[in-house]
């Protein structure tokens, strides 16, 4: 019976309006949410628990507000909840060493994370980790079953495919058509009461800093036109001035 | 001053285009970058020609007939020299920058836009900021399309180096993919419905321009949602693809936030669209406010009259 890892990153919610305030995004009035993908990730997780048995445990790096979103993970189905202790910047290899780390302290034969978070939007910590364990990975699943190894769909070349993955790996998540489950109330009443497993983060020091953050550069306002017959001089200027015809 | 190594964009055993845009990213770092190759047969390589780099090297090895990351991050770990690596931006690329970093414990920075010095440019929070690192050694950067100029002439020869790595995953099957049409995050130009459009057959009208044009056709989340014809591989934004072309030509899409992440950073973008309200118009280098019934066939004659 697998013990089955997810990895959960609070992010801000996603109809946000983002503010830079100095030379940083300010964050200080924003709600934080699971980013997106890793509710996927939460549901494939239990899918393969109900499917092979095994326990989940939801794992992330951060701060103390971050234990919200393991309170989350708790309500609607996994087993424990783990939190390393990590505030502040890290680069990438920072961040992937902490999270090996705790995968390897933890024990797992299979880790789930989201294809990207929704602040980062990088995709660079699945394959990481996997990368530092000596795993197998796999990107970007639309759908998983589960057998000996995990049998995923996820794009390749032009199109998509269903590959085999041995286990132990690491498996990051898209959306798919998974519809992901929901809380009741009991299981937010357990959520409540569960505590959260908080462990120390060793992390090498960071060789990537921020340096700003900006607003994306304002787009200068374009042309508008009433009508559809304006469409004729539209298509002559994506020609002639925008070049790209 | 660390050398530079490009990791060749493959596109089914080819050297992708894109590959000479890469080439230019990583010259900013001054001196000449070396260019690999991932290949099966060396002969592959000979699209890297003239691409601007210093030196070619074909890295031949069957763990390269299909991608999987482990196997090509130990096989190009093997013959790629140290320093700073740049590859394309693709998911595929992204992934293998990830593994390439985390071979060598150094970091990997995604989605490049820009490139001064050792400071490193890219979109976070969905595109709504703009995040600029800076790396105090080596790393590996994936770089975005159609944002450096391509790179010409260097090196026209390559040198061929074996190597090897344990391929982890085997594919069981590929898939047909929902049409047979360019994938919008493949395409120089996507043209997207939404649920403005009325009804899922009401796309052919989309399909008939993208065809004109050399165009992908995509869609808003609303339209996949609605419409069980109309496959999530094309949809757009957050939870879809996202997508940098030269043109986006959105019609029938209100331009939510969530579809906007996926498609701000075009470099033109129209809008079709009947409410003259629609947060879209605020993104448009090109707004036409009529209802597409009225402007595609306008748009789409337009077009076929100077396509030729
Ligand atoms: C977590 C989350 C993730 C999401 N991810 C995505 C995503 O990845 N991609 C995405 O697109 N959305 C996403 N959404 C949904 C998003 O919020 C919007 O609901 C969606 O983009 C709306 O699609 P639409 O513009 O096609 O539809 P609508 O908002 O219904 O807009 C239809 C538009 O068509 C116009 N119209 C109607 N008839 C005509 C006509 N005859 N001619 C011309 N124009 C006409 C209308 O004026 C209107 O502006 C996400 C939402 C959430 C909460
Ligand atoms: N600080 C973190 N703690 C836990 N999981 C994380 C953290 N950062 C990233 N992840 C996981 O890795 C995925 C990809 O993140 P990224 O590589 O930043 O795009 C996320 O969706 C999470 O599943």
């Amino acid at each position: 019976m697998p013990n089955i890892i997810v990895l959960v990153k609070q992010v801000p919610d996603t109809n946000a309006k983002i503010v830079v305030s100095g030379d940083r995004v300010d964050l200080s009035t924003v709600k934080m949410v699971m980013s997106p993908y890793d509710e996927f990730a939460v549901e494939t997780a239990l899918l393969h628990k109900e499917a092979a048995g095994g326990e989940v445990t939801a794992l992330t790096v951060g701060g103390a507000g971050a234990e919200k979103i393991l309170k989350d993970a708790k309500a609607i189905g996994v087993d424990h909840i783990v939190r390393v202790d990590a505030d502040g910047e890290m680069d990438s290899n920072a961040l992937q060493t902490v999270i090996a780390q705790a995968v390897a302290d933890l024990g797992a034969e299979v880790v789930y994370c989201g294809k990207s978070a929704a602040d980062t939007g990088a995709g660079s910590t699945g394959p990481g980790v996997a990368e530092r364990m000596g795993w197998a990975s796999a990107s970007n699943i639309s759908s998983a079953s589960f057998g000996d190894g995990v049998s995923v769909v996820m794009p390749s070349g032009n199109g998509n495919a269903q590959v085999s993955v041995p286990l132990p790996a690491v498996i990051s998540c898209d959306k798919g058509s998974l519809k992901v489950r929901k809380p009741n109330v009991k299981g937010i009443m357990q959520a409540k009461r569960a505590s959260v497993d908080v462990r120390p983060a060793e992390a090498p020091s960071s060789t990537v800093s921020i340096v700003n953050h900006a607003l994306p550069p304002a787009k200068p306002a374009g042309k508008s036109y009433e009508g559809g017959a304006a469409a004729a001089e539209v298509a002559q200027l994506l020609r002639d001035e925008a070049n790209v015809l | 001053m660390t050398q530079t190594i490009v990791i060749a964009e493959m596109n089914n055993n080819a050297v992708h285009p894109s590959t000479a845009e890469l080439v230019s990213a990583a010259k900013t770092f001054g001196g000449e970058p070396t260019l690999v190759v991932p290949c099966t047969d060396a002969s592959q390589a000979a699209g890297a020609a003239g691409m601007g780099a210093g030196n070619i090297i074909a890295a031949k090895s069957g763990a390269f007939a299909h991608y999987d990351a482990s196997g090509w991050a130990a096989a190009l770990d093997g013959v790629v020299p140290m320093g700073t690596i740049i590859t394309g931006a693709s998911p595929q690329s992204k992934d293998l920058a990830a593994r390439l970093a985390a071979r060598r414990n150094i970091p990997v920075v995604q989605d490049a836009v820009e490139i001064q010095g050792v400071n490193i440019t890219s979109p976070v929070y969905s595109g709504k900021a703009m995040q600029t690192v800076s790396a105090s050694g080596p790393v590996v950067i994936s770089v975005r399309s159609n944002v450096f100029a391509p790179a010409e002439g260097g090196a026209m020869d390559h040198s061929v180096l074996d190597t090897d790595g344990n391929v982890a995953t085997s594919v069981q099957e590929f898939m047909a993919r929902a049409s047979e049409r360019l994938d919008v995050s493949e395409a120089n130009i996507v043209i997207s419905g939404g649920r403005g459009m009325g009804s899922p057959d009401n796309f052919s009208h989309l399909e008939a321009i993208a065809d004109t044009i050399g165009a992908a056709v995509g869609a808003s989340r609303a339209a996949v949602d609605t419409w069980e014809t109309i496959p999530h591989s094309m949809q757009v934004g957050q939870t879809g693809k996202t997508v940098n072309p030269n043109l986006y030509i959105a019609v029938g899409i209100s331009g939510a936030i969530q579809h906007l992440a996926g498609m701000r950073s075009s470099k033109y973008i129209v809008a079709i669209n009947k409410d003259a309200d629609a947060p879209i118009f605020q993104h448009a280098d090109y707004g036409i406010v009529a209802s597409w019934e009225e402007a595609l066939p306008v748009l789409h004659q337009s077009l076929k009259g100077m396509m030729g």
